[in-house]
């Protein structure tokens, strides 16, 4: 009983010297103690994130050999594996926490882990790669400026790291946009159809309204997150009508107001139905994207096994001469 | 079928220009010294950050631990004489 109730006051001075430095805003780094249920909330957290920038790749993918120009081609390519390096430093930032990749690999391909909604929608055109650029990258920076301050260093770290490598994707996607409104009239029913497409999901990429938000006192009180969903959508929306008006797209909101008193535009209702019924599985390409990603896990395994092959041979072969 | 590997990890420390200090940029994967390199490349310097890096297996580093840091650390805390404004200079003297 004595034993029960050292470990209990033990666990309880280690929480509280936690809360003490996560509300003082100090970083917590991979060894010292934290809480189970932080640990696990950066797990999920972390992994989705990396999740999604390899995921991302996929409908990118699709428009690499059919871009209009060279030019257009050597960016499109450059970005694909700025995307890959991203998740690679969350898979790395993650691997802090005590999961290995595998492990990671193994719970997107169950469908334990989730990654970004956004990216089960389809690239049907070239406008298509400009409006992911401008408006899903351009949401994606919103949040993960505000993430550079989270509470748990490494990821933190890579958040900052990303920061300054996405401005440019969100530049060549609204350039692409901005070069479709000046050319045909076709061109710039392209560039309004893929806004159409892509202006809901894309606000939809900051997740539930405040209040039905499911993972967020924790992670507030632990300042894993600084914003609320609702102040980081709000964000998006106030900066992103401006670039829309300055290239002559129409979002496609009719409920998109500014409001003079409270200093930010008021928007219409975000389709939460259309939302879960993509997360549960039922949007356009959630088959696709993890079919594609099982199939080239799998045709990659010879890549590894003869890479630890050829390590092991090195190694019998220094043993030998020793 | 043998079991799924991601390979080794590794710590990865980038000099951004010659004569500054190797400052740790991350973690990679890799099987060996030579891929090591190559995917710190790809992944810590796509936009010329670097100029040299290394890279070290992780089970390799030696951490201290978080918790002892105020013992750990204690040696170098009560000498304060280590401090140049320790020392009280004779009015007058310059460039000292």
């Amino acid at each position: 009983m004595d034993n029960v109730q050292n470990t209990m006051s033990k666990e309880e001075a280690l929480l509280a010297k936690f809360e003490e430095k996560t509300a003082a805003g100090e970083a917590i780094e991979p060894r010292d103690w934290m809480p189970e249920a932080y640990r696990k909330h950066l797990i999920r957290q972390m992994s989705q994130h990396a999740h999604s920038e390899v995921i991302g790749m996929q409908p990118e993918g699709n428009w690499v050999t059919r871009a209009p120009s060279l030019r257009a081609k050597q960016i499109l390519l450059a970005k694909i594996q700025d995307e890959g390096g991203h998740g690679l430093y969350l898979y790395s930032a993650a691997e802090t926490l005590g999961i290995t990749r595998d492990e990671m690999i193994a719970q997107l391909h169950s469908g334990k882990a989730k990654y970004s909604n956004i990216f089960n929608y389809p690239t049907l055109n070239w406008a298509d790669i400009g409006a992911i650029g401008w408006l899903v990258d351009g949401a994606a920076i919103v949040n993960q400026v505000s993430l550079q301050r989270t509470s748990y260093a490494p990821y933190s770290r890579a958040m900052v790291r990303i920061c300054k490598e996405e401005s440019f994707h969100q530049r060549q996607g609204y350039e692409i946009m901005a070069i479709m409104m000046r050319g045909t009239a076709e061109q710039r029913e392209m560039a309004q159809d893929a806004m159409n497409r892509w202006w809901w999901p894309s606000l939809m990429m900051f997740g539930p309204h405040d209040t039905d938000s499911p993972h967020s006192a924790d992670a507030f009180k632990w300042k894993i997150k600084r914003h609320t969903n609702d102040e980081l959508r709000q964000k998006f929306i106030d900066k992103t009508v401006q670039q829309a008006e300055v290239i002559e797209l129409t979002i496609p909101d009719p409920d998109l107001k500014w409001n003079e008193s409270k200093q930010c535009y008021d928007y219409g209702k975000i389709n939460w139905e259309e939302f879960y019924r993509v997360i549960n599985g039922h949007g356009p390409c959630n088959k696709q994207r993890m079919d594609h990603h099982i199939r080239v896990h799998k045709e990659g395994a010879w890549v590894r096994e003869a890479a630890e092959a050829y390590k092991s041979k090195q190694k019998n072969k220094s043993i030998n001469l020793n | 079928m043998a079991t799924d590997t991601q390979l080794d990890s590794w710590e990865v420390f980038m000099q951004s220009r010659a004569g500054a200090n190797f400052i740790h940029q991350g973690s990679i994967h890799a099987s060996d010294k030579k891929m090591a390199l190559q995917n710190a490349r790809d992944t810590y310097s796509r936009r010329g950050e670097g100029t040299s890096i290394w890279v070290v297996p992780t089970h390799e580093i030696a951490a201290s631990d978080p918790d002892d840091a105020g013992m750990f650390f204690d040696p170098s805390n009560d000498k304060i004489y280590r401090m140049p404004t320790f020392y009280t200079m004779p009015e007058g003297a310059k460039n000292i």
